[in-house]
């Protein structure tokens, strides 16, 4: 076990071996995200309180979750980077800060869908909400750090920085936020609890939904940072065999 | 004293040197010499520890670097493109933090050091007022401040007129005498009284 | 010339520093005048904008008053290490011997007593000026003495990250606002709990160790990032 985890370490190993994973990671993905979805949206109760809107949740709640675990994921690698100076975990926290992004926007889209018929507006400053902004500001802050410098390992490692940094942030704005709102006791959170009491038939499709959205991420997650894998690799020899047996492939094809 | 082993450092796709080995003892003065861009500014960067973008080792007194990192970081100076003097503070206060710097006070020697450079009565001025080549001088008094037993310069005859010219070398020269090691880049032609090797990196890395 | 030299200890050359910080910033008054007036602009623009009603501006005022102290505060973070960077002094600061981590602490304290501790000192005027009501004062300068320091300390992270970039200050804005949130939401937050009645001791207690916090750990990420910064 630990002697596989040592060779996802190396670029290469990484690349081959996560060629084998991705049929089968997209298949229980999609497996995962249909029967979720089509069980929230078209088969399960309708809340008492709530009405239909409610099963937005679906799609809130895992968003939400993933947005915050990425960062956490985001976190670890920058201390391997730090630390062992790996730089496949550069590579893996580099691909990680988009899709972390897209999360938090999805998750505040989502949110904004479910507030506009519960509470009539299209925005609300409550905990999840307005933390899951402040996360995307610090998501877009690291793109634009790591970007601004001109040599790409000074940025790398800028970037891990921030990173590391923004792990202990985060948790104190969390925190700091849920007290701000009770502080100024705006409108209720849009939690899921809010959901009434939980039958079974109304939180299993959030298993559903919950888990495609961690293998959505994780599929999206190792495709991109097998594109960064090619890209900073280019000019090894392995890049440049596997390069020409492609073209080779597509011009046979053609 | 300090020597380098398997050296190798890219930038911008390039490679500038690879598989560089070379040491400086005691009493020797080292000059790098390479065309524009070559990379003699990123190798002494990388020598004296503000480049940790490269591959290879280097060791000081026999032990790595990151080993002895303060003793290293005692018995060496650095300069760079940069005097490192601020200019809104007189030489005296400038000098003043650089030897607190480096752990010592020594005030009472400093304007001495001045008046060696030819900067008597300036001790009390702030830098701004004084010239380039002035300001370099007081840049320069560092050296002579400092417990350095390695001296690694980059370009340091920089703003200089003849006479300080003659002064650092004769200076350099004295410093290898008493046992201390210089490595240094320039342009200028070393008339040096003391034997002096040349690490030419363009012809290492087969370039010309 | 064998003249004696006297070896210093960490405290001595951190002195050292500190008298230096305090040596520039006092010949570069620009430094120190202009983020205040930014402080003292700022706020006058919020009743310039929003009307002069007494109760409304009361409402507002800790709320204005804390986040133009961050801005002023990230405005005058420029000062902390760009012209080390620029004349090479920065260098010299991580090749010297003595442990960064203390240096810049010092470097980051020698700065908020400079541009920090006159915010604190006008707030009350700015206060006063924004008609807070009379509860408000101590904890709103309670509040500032204690979250401006760490404001500063987080800003200097950005601002070390930053320092080696042209044009780097919106970037550094991006960089420093969000994680300079929780010390505005607790700080502003003091303001309005004592203006409700309500014990502060607690926020201010958050506040406290908020500052601990960050002068224990940002000078790691400070040493780190200016690194990073020099190569």
């Amino acid at each position: 076990m630990l002697q596989w985890l040592y060779k996802l370490g190396s670029p290469r190993h990484f690349y081959e071996m996560t060629t084998g994973f991705i049929p089968w990671l997209s298949g229980i993905t999609f497996f995962l995200l249909i029967v979720g979805v089509v069980w929230g949206l078209a088969f399960s109760p309708p809340d008492y309180q709530m009405g239909d809107n409610y099963r937005i949740i679906y799609i809130h709640v895992p968003t939400a979750i993933g947005a915050m675990g990425a960062f956490m994921m985001l976190a670890c690698m920058a201390a391997m980077y730090m630390i062992w100076n790996l730089k496949m975990a550069d590579m893996v926290a580099r691909s990680i800060v988009p899709l972390g992004a897209w999360l938090c926007v999805l998750c505040l889209l989502t949110g904004s869908l479910w507030g506009k018929p519960t509470w009539g507006t299209y925005w609300i400053w409550d905990a999840r909400l307005t933390s899951t902004l402040i996360l995307l500001f610090i998501y877009v802050g690291m793109m634009a750090l790591r970007n601004a410098y001109d040599s790409e390992t000074a940025g790398a490692k800028a970037a891990s920085v921030l990173a590391l940094v923004g792990v202990i942030n985060v948790v104190i704005i969390y925190k700091s936020v849920e007290w701000w709102n009770t502080l100024h006791q705006g409108a209720s959170e849009l939690s899921a609890s809010d959901v009434g009491t939980n039958p079974p038939e109304i939180w299993i499709p959030a298993f559903f939904t919950g888990f495609a959205v961690i293998g959505l991420f994780f599929l999206m997650l190792i495709l991109r940072t097998r594109n960064e894998i090619l890209r900073s690799e280019q000019r090894t020899q392995w890049v440049q065999d596997l390069l020409k047996q492609e073209l080779e492939e597509v011009a046979t094809d053609a | 004293m300090l020597s380098a082993a398997g050296l190798y450092c890219e930038r911008d796709e390039r490679v500038l040197f690879s598989a560089l080995n070379f040491s400086v003892e005691q009493g020797q003065v080292l000059q790098i010499q390479g065309a524009n861009g070559s990379g003699k500014t990123t190798l002494l960067r990388i020598l004296c520890g503000l480049n940790p973008e490269f591959g290879g080792e280097i060791l000081w007194q026999g032990q790595p670097v990151p080993k002895v990192l303060e003793a290293y970081r005692k018995g060496m100076f650095y300069l760079g493109h940069s005097p490192a003097i601020n200019k809104t503070l007189t030489p005296l206060q400038n000098l003043h933090w650089f030897c607190a710097l480096q752990g010592f006070n020594a005030d009472n020697e400093i304007l001495h050091v001045l008046s060696a450079m030819g900067l008597r009565g300036y001790s009390d001025i702030p830098c701004y007022q004084m010239s380039a080549g002035q300001q370099r001088r007081v840049s320069l008094a560092r050296m002579q401040l400092s417990a350095a037993t390695l001296w690694i310069l980059d370009e340091p005859f920089t703003a200089l007129d003849k006479q300080g010219v003659a002064d650092l070398e004769i200076r350099i020269a004295q410093f290898a005498r008493n046992g201390g090691a210089v490595i240094l880049t320039t342009h200028h032609l070393l008339q040096l009284e003391c034997p002096l090797t040349v690490l030419n990196l363009d012809t290492l890395a087969g370039r010309r | 010339m064998t003249v004696a030299r006297i070896s210093l200890g960490l405290r001595s050359s951190l002195a050292a520093t500190l008298r230096r910080e305090l040596q520039i910033a006092l010949r570069s008054p620009g430094n120190i005048i202009n983020p205040l007036m930014f402080f003292v602009i700022a706020v006058s623009l919020f009743p310039l904008g929003g009307g002069a009603n007494p109760e409304w501006l009361g409402q507002i005022a800790p709320g204005v008053i804390w986040v133009t102290a961050l801005l002023a505060v990230m405005l005058s973070m420029e000062s902390l290490f760009r012209s080390d960077f620029e004349d090479g002094s920065l260098e010299q600061l991580l090749l010297s011997p003595q442990p960064l981590y203390f240096q810049v602490l010092i470097k980051v304290l020698a700065h908020w007593l400079v541009t920090g501790l006159p915010l604190v000192l006008m707030a009350p005027l700015l206060a006063y000026m924004l008609a807070l009501p009379a509860e408000g004062y101590v904890p709103l300068i309670v509040g500032l003495l204690l979250g401006t320091p760490t404001l500063n300390l987080i800003g200097a992270i950005g601002t070390a990250l930053t320092v080696g970039l042209a044009r780097s200050g919106l970037l550094l804005a991006v960089l420093v606002l969000p994680l300079s949130i929780p010390v505005l939401v607790f700080g502003a937050g003091m303001v309005e709990t004592a203006l409700n009645g309500l014990p502060v001791s607690g926020i201010a207690a958050v506040l406290g160790a908020l500052l601990v916090l960050a002068s224990t750990l940002s000078p790691l990420a400070i040493g780190a990032a200016l690194r990073i910064s020099v190569t």
